[in-house]
């Protein structure tokens, strides 16, 4: 079953005097369940393609598919619903609210959607444990390191089991050990829940998890292979 | 605690001074509100009681048209058993018969037109300052007694003092002619020039001895026991007067549309400053939002960016707006309770003001009145145009873009 499927996309951006093709003319298919990396350099268009995927942002043209749903037609209150209801953002810089402690960040989004109160509290005490923040939850933000950030950031996107999580750049704030841990919480949560995966980075040790390897060179894909995860 | 609201709690105390600030211009202007309404309210009560309590009363008995044009023979007839039976009726002693006409009062060197009422001087004193006014002799006594007690400043001009007879001339409701010579028993200062030149009292049975009034008058004087019973009372007066054609009840803002006209005129001038104080709070509100909106844009793209949509994300503006609207509401109401309660006791009063308001028959201190409409009319405002403030700010975010706004720092 295809999870996303990305139809001719393009996208222009205007920079100074000059028009930068972000995505051109690309097309990709990814199966539920699977693992991605999307590698380029830097002005590759991973990052806009990973938010034309996510509704955040609209593609000049092409189609792009949830499931089996377009959603570049969609309307910003749909595409919020979608990334409420069926997909999970990691960010690069965490970015968690400051004000809400762990649990309360995780808690947030659960509320968004409507969970009611017992549920949210023992679904978020729960992924907090299995992220390894067990004894974190009352902390804000700022009282935590960059993984345990992250983590939380990890805890947020994946709570309500979301069918897609994009993440961007994951582990570029983080240590190696935490970027190992934070790896084998993405490849068990994706063999044990079958949460298909599409990661946007640099980073070879990242790369050596996923079981499909996208390179994008310039709004284009340049390789695309399979490969046995690490 | 919900986490919406928990989060527009603690947003709220990101920056604790700028919030603070923002609090402090609510509590101070919303404590100006209310001690300025309150002592709008106590001086428009002292304006309405004084004026009305010298001869008004809250309501009067008439003939119909008797209001706009005082013809003598526009009468209430046997005017003294009606206001008896409304006095039995009601179970009122606020209520009096009066009649009134217009004549020559002449001393032994000199003649005045002036105002002469008849009075119950039984009963009068319950409905009027006057008879409590009086600065030499006695007030009116019996019912029939040849007497008068005129105004201090016409006594001056009649050159006449207590003892003095007085003689008077006029007409009565079919044009006959009046004539009267009695003894000036009294002589009252109200403080009010207008009333002291050209206005005098006499016993109600004299009166239509005088003026052959055959037992009629030409209004029935009611009190009530506070202003803002007056309606109520009228209500029962009209529907006990109902059998009674050709007469009718009006009420104290028609016999006395100047004080009317003059407490709207004040309203009026009070507000626009009122306005103004509200909108710089209005203002203060809109820079706090704003900023703090504008510095958070990061922050609201990620939420979007997670699902939450924009008008949400205005929602929670709009509740943070609301939380510090209410702390600033409640806070400036009960620092303006506080504040003027202590002038609801001592009274208020500034340099000039004795002699200002005495031209209005005022006393010189003003006695604020705390009530519930005084002490949140002013903030529940504030409240609304803060919020109204805020509706800028919290709209913005509906053309916030996640990508973009996530782009900034």
């Amino acid at each position: 079953m295809t999870a996303v499927r990305c139809i001719d996309l393009c996208k222009t951006y205007r920079q100074g005097d000059q028009d930068i093709k972000a995505l051109d003319h690309l097309s990709v298919d990814v199966e539920k369940g699977e693992f991605v990396c999307l590698m380029s350099p830097s002005g590759g268009g991973k990052t806009t393609l990973l938010n034309a995927i996510g509704g955040l942002d609209i593609p000049d043209s092409g189609e792009i598919w949830i499931a089996d749903e377009r959603i570049d037609r969609m309307s910003k209150g749909q595409l919020a619903d979608l990334r409420l209801a069926n997909i999970g953002f990691v960010f690069q810089a965490y970015n968690l609210i400051p004000v809400l402690t762990a649990q309360e960040n995780v808690e947030f989004v659960m509320q968004v959607q409507g969970v009611a109160a017992a549920e949210r509290r023992a679904k978020s005490l729960a992924i907090l444990e299995e992220v390894g923040l067990k004894g974190l939850e009352t902390r804000r933000p700022a009282e935590m390191s960059g993984g345990q950030q992250q983590r939380v950031a990890v805890a947020r996107a994946i709570v309500s089991r979301p069918e897609l999580v994009l993440a961007d750049e994951p582990t570029a704030n983080l240590d190696s050990k935490t970027s190992a841990e934070l790896m084998e919480l993405f490849t068990e949560l994706n063999e044990h829940h079958n949460t298909t995966f599409i990661i946007a980075t640099h980073d070879q040790h990242v790369q050596s998890y996923a079981k499909r390897l996208v390179r994008m060179l310039d709004g284009r894909i340049v390789g695309d292979v399979e490969q046995h995860a690490a | 605690m919900n986490i919406v609201l928990r989060l527009a709690w603690r947003n709220l105390w990101r920056h604790s001074r700028r919030t603070w600030l923002t609090i402090g211009a609510m509590v101070f202007s919303n404590t100006l509100l209310v001690f300025m309404i309150s002592l709008q309210f106590g001086m428009y009560g002292l304006m309405i009681n004084n004026t009305l309590q010298v001869f008004s009363g809250h309501m009067q008995i008439q003939a119909p048209g008797y209001k706009d044009d005082q013809k003598m023979r526009q009468v209430v007839h046997d005017v003294q058993p009606l206001a008896a039976r409304l006095r039995s009726e009601l179970g009122s002693d606020t209520i009096a018969a009066r009649g009134w006409a217009f004549g020559l009062a002449s001393s032994a060197e000199r003649s005045y037109g002036i105002g002469i009422y008849g009075v119950e001087p039984a009963h009068e004193p319950q409905v009027s300052n006057i008879p409590g006014l009086i600065e030499q002799g006695r007030y009116l006594e019996g019912n029939d007694a040849a007497e008068i007690v005129i105004g201090a400043t016409l006594a001056r001009n009649l050159r006449i003092g207590v003892g003095d007879e007085l003689t008077l001339l006029g007409s009565g409701p079919d044009g006959s002619f009046a004539a009267a010579v009695v003894d000036v028993v009294g002589i009252f200062d109200s403080g009010v020039k207008e009333i002291d030149r050209n206005i005098a009292e006499m016993p109600l049975g004299t009166f239509q001895d005088v003026f052959y009034m055959d037992g009629a008058g030409h209004q029935v004087v009611l009190l009530a026991p506070e202003l803002d019973q007056a309606a109520l009372l009228q209500s029962r007066v009209e529907g006990l007067l109902a059998g009674d054609d050709g007469l009718v009840v009006e009420g104290w803002d028609a016999l006395q549309p100047g004080l009317k006209q003059a407490i709207q005129a004040d309203i009026s001038s009070a507000f626009f400053m009122y306005g103004i104080l509200v909108i710089l709070v209005a203002f203060s509100v809109l820079n706090t939002q704003l900023m703090s909106v504008l510095e958070r844009t990061h922050e609201f793209g990620i939420v979007m960016a997670l699902g939450l949509k924009p008008g949400r994300l205005g929602r929670l503006v709009m509740l943070e707006t609301a939380m510090m609207g209410l702390i600033g509401m409640f806070l400036g109401a009960l620092a303006g309770a506080l504040f003027t309660t202590w002038f609801t006791v001592n009274g208020f009063s500034y340099p000039g003001m004795e002699e200002m308001v005495a031209n209005f028959n005022l006393p010189g201190r003003v006695y604020p009145r705390v009530t519930l409409l005084t002490m949140f009319a002013g903030p529940l405002v504030v409240f609304v145009f803060t919020l109204a403030a805020a509706a800028y700010p919290a709209l913005r975010l509906q053309r916030l873009h996640p990508v973009a706004a996530m782009r900034t720092n």
